[in-house]
C-alpha cells in the first residue's frame, strides 16, 4: 500500500487527487472508475477537511492499494478527529424540486452510490473509512 | 479550472474546462453571482468538464433556483461521468439539460 499523509485542508485535496491518480493509472484503472475514485476523494476529504477537527486543524492519511482477483483498488482515509461514520448518515431525498432542496448531504450518497464497498471503524480513536472499488 | 464566459445581451454562457469540485465550486460560484443580474438565458457549457462532485452540485442548484425566477439555465455537452452524478443524485429532473 502507499500511503500520503498531510494536513486535511481543503488546499491539500487537489495533492491527495494526484497522489492517488499516480497509483491509478499505474495499475491500468479505466478512466471512467479513476473519475469516480477522484469524485469519492473529494467528497471524503472536504468533510474531513470542514468536520473533523473543527475549529483547529489535524492530520489526515490517505492510502491506496490495488488488489487481484477481482481487480480492486482500496482507497483508505484515516483521521484523528471527531468519531463520525458517514455510513450512519441518512440517504438525501433526491426526488425534491430545486426549491425544496437544501444545499448539501450529497456527497457522502454519491461516494455510496459510486463504490463497490464503504467500511467504517474507529480504531484507538482514529476514524477509518475505506472504499473499495472493482475494475 | 477554466472558466470562459460570453454575454450577449440578456444572456450569458460559461464555458468550464476541467473539474468541478471543492476546490473550484467557489470560484464558478463568485463568477455567476457577480454575472446573473438582469440575465434570462443562462447557458453552461460542460463539453470539457471533467467530472462534477457534490459541491459543483451545489453551485448548480443554487443557480437554478435564481433562474428559475428571473428566466431559464441551460446545460450543454454533459458527458457520461457529469451525467451519472445528476441521474444518482435527482439532478437530472431539477436541471434542464440539452
Amino acid at each position: 500500500m502507499k500511503e500520503i499523509s498531510l494536513d486535511a485542508v481543503i488546499e491539500n485535496i487537489d495533492t491527495v487527487t494526484d497522489f492517488v491518480n499516480e497509483q491509478l493509472e499505474t495499475a491500468g484503472c479505466p478512466m471512467k472508475v479513476q473519475i469516480q475514485i477522484d469524485i469519492a476523494v473529494d467528497e471524503i476529504l472536504s468533510n474531513i477537511s470542514r468536520y473533523a477537527y473543527a475549529p483547529n486543524t489535524g492530520k489526515v492519511w490517505v492510502g491506496v492499494e490495488i488488489k487481484q482477483n477481482p481487480t480492486a483498488a482500496v482507497i483508505s482515509f484515516k483521521d484523528e478527529g471527531y468519531p463520525y461514520n458517514p455510513l450512519a448518515k441518512e440517504d438525501p431525498n433526491v426526488t425534491l424540486s430545486a426549491e425544496e432542496r437544501k444545499i448539501g448531504g450529497l456527497g457522502i450518497f454519491i461516494v455510496k452510490k459510486s463504490m463497490d464497498g464503504m467500511e467504517y471503524e474507529n480504531i484507538d480513536g482514529k476514524n477509518i473509512l475505506i472504499l473499495t472499488k472493482n475494475f | 479550472m477554466t472558466i470562459t464566459k460570453t454575454v450577449k445581451g440578456n444572456e450569458i454562457a460559461f464555458a468550464l474546462e476541467g473539474r468541478l469540485d471543492t476546490t473550484t465550486a467557489p470560484q464558478f460560484d463568485a463568477e455567476i453571482k457577480e454575472n446573473i443580474n438582469g440575465i434570462e438565458k443562462l447557458v453552461m457549457d460542460f463539453e470539457k468538464l471533467e467530472y462534477i462532485s457534490s459541491a459543483g452540485l451545489r453551485v448548480l442548484l443554487a443557480a437554478q433556483k435564481i433562474m428559475n425566477k428571473q428566466g431559464k439555465m441551460v446545460l450543454h455537452n454533459v458527458n457520461e461521468s457529469v451525467m451519472e452524478v445528476f441521474e444518482v443524485t435527482g439532478f437530472s429532473d431539477v436541471l434542464t439539460i440539452e
